[in-house]
């Protein structure tokens, strides 16, 4: 697989969580920008969007996330990825998380998080900087 | 001489142009609808009719008020949606709320609770008591609503899935008074179209989820009769990104499903529809949003008596409560959302609203803080008592800009209508995702412009600054999710479970029978038993949904 490929990535709504505005904004966002979207549709277990996200071969997995559950469910499913074998996924997401969260998510191993405002041409632009195609091994 | 558009155009305006050109080329509302530089007699339709068109207050079709003295007779109904944390906490937050002048109760559920799971269910964890109040069983219901006395306040409960399960606890709470269920009001917002359409949280498919909700209907009628059992919401769409044409679109194309639910399952329209109320958002574009409001009572005004043959005045009436936008408000600069409410506020409250929250200027950021609250209802207070609005009736009909635009917002919320109904109604447009796609496109081109700078959100992506978001919210201790669990748990322990199960073959058994439900539902939630417990003791029968995901 050619390191030029496109980036295939994963849109992921957990938890029970039915605000979806957002995650369908940023998957056509990034349709538009020529990436490779899953949206796993609603109401995804953790558990649920690592096994797409592994079966799929995604290279990242991005979560948006309303319902203040945000502290479980992020650091969950990077510990998933963890256990298997697949932490060079990156994890990244948006939602209403508040300020004082950021730090402990970013410590858990989200690589960043758009809270409302960000425009999507910056998550696209953020993307293409810092999520490169995996080589699978 | 008598002075016409043209030659206004021709010999003033024509030179101001040249001079100085417009700001942009085209005007348009926050929702694209197109806004022409003048509106005068000419842009009415041609034989528009005030008689037919406006009426009076308090007459067909309403489209100026639904009440004939409107708010000189009576204020609209200020009622703060509240609900977090355990049901101590929230019954803590609606007395605060009644002492300081609220007239209404407002109840938020949280996540778990509106999608028909327990507290102690997998899918739960991290969401217990976070959006909204934690019920699990009765005894939840009888500590959110300890030292209420039921029958002096009016509550709206916004749960839709397992609407009749938490209303039959509230039934219950009642009887535990001592009140009456004839004296009995407020609104369940039931409302379960538009959760496939926008909202999303659903326990059966639509058609096994509309049986609950006719029983429901039939129930009341003859046991809670001043109970409104459907607050058919435009909110959630609106909030999930649709125009304030679809909203209005949409959200009466539901109404207009339930009315025929109701007459299907042999029910006289007269008999449930003075009972359907409606629940709309209330954007930034302040015209468009009056405009929706006046074209939402004249169009159901319609439906009704001609339509569906509605004899009762009362069943042509579009009642309704407004909201905020929530999804109006940035985390950027949040002071700035007080000034976004106060316009939305007093757009609902020109557009003839029955009742009214506003939203607090930091929930773009978490759960609104007292502070915040306290400063939205003071909002509705100033519009009301300060501001002088109120002093006449729809102070803006036979405005030419806003007949106008009421004009046009009917005529495209009418069209989008008979589309819905040749794809065979709602419930059939909902199966082949028209509405759910409708908006997902309306939402990516709002935001496309919102990138571009095509439409502004000031401190966004206009007027911004360098951000330090700085202002004391409310957040939720896990504290409460571990209580809720131990609670949930001493209750299962100590009820009647041999009773309760019985109960439960019960309601599974009336479902296959198609008798009402609502009577067997109650009796299992007098013997505690639980929201997830009840809901899927119809799964059996009814069986799951799985929404078809369009993007």
């Amino acid at each position: 697989m050619t390191a030029d490929r496109k980036l295939r990535l994963l849109v992921g709504k957990v938890g029970l969580d039915g605000h979806d505005r957002g995650a369908k904004i940023i998957a056509r966002a990034f349709r538009d920008a020529g990436f490779e979207v899953i949206y796993t549709g609603l109401h995804q277990t953790p558990e649920m969007v690592v096994a797409t996200a592994i079966q799929e071969d995604v290279d990242a997995v991005s979560l948006s996330i309303l319902s203040g559950a945000h502290n479980y469910l992020f650091p969950r499913v990077i510990e998933l990825l963890k256990e298997r074998g697949a932490s060079d996924i990156a994890v990244f997401g948006g939602g209403i998380i508040p300020d004082e969260d950021l730090a402990g998510l970013k410590a858990a191993g989200v690589l960043a998080i758009f809270t409302p405002g960000t425009s999507t041409e910056d998550v696209v632009a953020w993307v293409r900087a810092n999520v490169a195609p995996r080589t699978l091994g | 001489m008598k002075r016409t558009r043209s030659s206004w155009e021709r010999d003033t305006l024509a030179a101001a142009l040249r001079k100085a050109p417009e700001r942009d080329v085209a005007f348009t509302t926050v929702s694209d609808l197109p806004i022409e530089r003048l509106y005068t007699s000419d842009d009415l339709e041609p034989g528009w009719d005030e008689s037919e068109k406006l009426g009076y207050p308090g007459e067909f079709p309403y489209t100026r008020g639904i009440h004939p003295t409107m708010h000189r007779g009576r204020l609209w109904t200020m009622r703060q949606f509240a609900g977090f944390g355990s049901a101590a906490d929230t019954n803590e937050r609606f007395r605060y709320l009644l002492e300081h002048g609220q007239t209404g109760l407002s109840t938020a559920f949280d996540l778990p609770t509106l999608m028909g799971r327990d507290s102690d269910d997998a899918m739960a964890r991290g969401e217990v008591g976070k959006e909204g109040v934690a019920v699990d069983t009765l005894e939840d219901m009888e500590i959110l609503f300890g030292g209420i006395p039921l029958d002096q306040v009016s509550t709206s409960m916004t749960i839709n899935a397992p609407a009749a399960v938490v209303f039959c606890m509230y039934l219950a709470v009642a009887e535990r008074q001592g009140v009456p269920f004839a004296k009995l009001s407020g609104t369940l917002q039931n409302d379960i179209l538009k959760e496939y359409i926008a909202q999303k949280e659903w326990i059966y498919p639509p058609r096994p989820s509309m049986r609950i909700i006719t029983d429901l209907m039939a129930f009341c009628a003859r046991e809670v009769p001043l109970w409104n059992t459907i607050s058919i919401s435009g909110y959630h769409i609106r909030e999930a990104g649709s125009t304030a044409v679809q909203e209005l679109a949409f959200t009466l194309a539901d109404g207009i499903a339930y009315v025929e639910a109701g007459r299907a399952a042999g029910l006289d329209v007269d008999a449930f529809a003075p009972r359907l109320s409606y629940f709309f958002n209330s954007h930034n574009d302040f015209f468009e949003e009056i405009a929706k409001l006046r074209a939402g009572r004249r169009i159901w005004a319609h439906v009704m008596r001609d339509r569906f043959g509605a004899k009762n005045p009362r069943s042509w009436m579009m009642r309704f409560h407004t909201q905020t936008a929530g999804c109006s408000l940035t985390a950027q600069q949040p002071l700035n959302n007080v000034a976004r409410v106060t316009i939305q506020a007093l757009a609902a409250v020109l557009g003839g609203t029955q009742s009214l929250h506003t939203d607090s200027f930091d929930e773009a950021l978490a759960l609104p803080s007292q502070e915040a609250v306290t400063v939205a209802l003071r909002t509705q207070q100033v519009i009301a008592e300060e501001s002088g609005v109120t002093n006449t009736i729809d102070p803006l009909g036979g405005s030419y800009f806003v007949e106008a635009l009421t004009d046009r917002v009917e005529r495209d919320a009418m069209a989008y209508i008979e589309k819905i109904d040749e794809m065979g109604g709602m419930i059939a447009a909902i199966e082949r995702g028209f509405p759910q796609k409708e908006i997902a496109d309306a939402s990516y081109h709002y935001q496309r412009q919102v990138d571009r700078g095509e439409k502004t959100i000031v401190g966004v992506n206009k007027h911004a600054v360098g951000e330090t978001r700085r202002v004391d919210i409310l957040k939720i201790d896990d504290e409460v999710e571990r209580a809720q669990l131990a609670r949930l748990a001493a209750v299962r322990a100590r009820r009647d479970n041999a009773k309760l199960t019985r109960d439960l073959d019960a309601l599974r058994r009336a479902a296959e029978s198609g008798e009402n439900l609502i009577p067997p539902m109650l009796a299992c939630v007098r013997d505690y038993g639980s929201v997830q417990e009840i809901s899927q003791a119809l799964v059996p029968v009814f069986g799951t949904y799985r929404e078809v995901s369009v993007l």
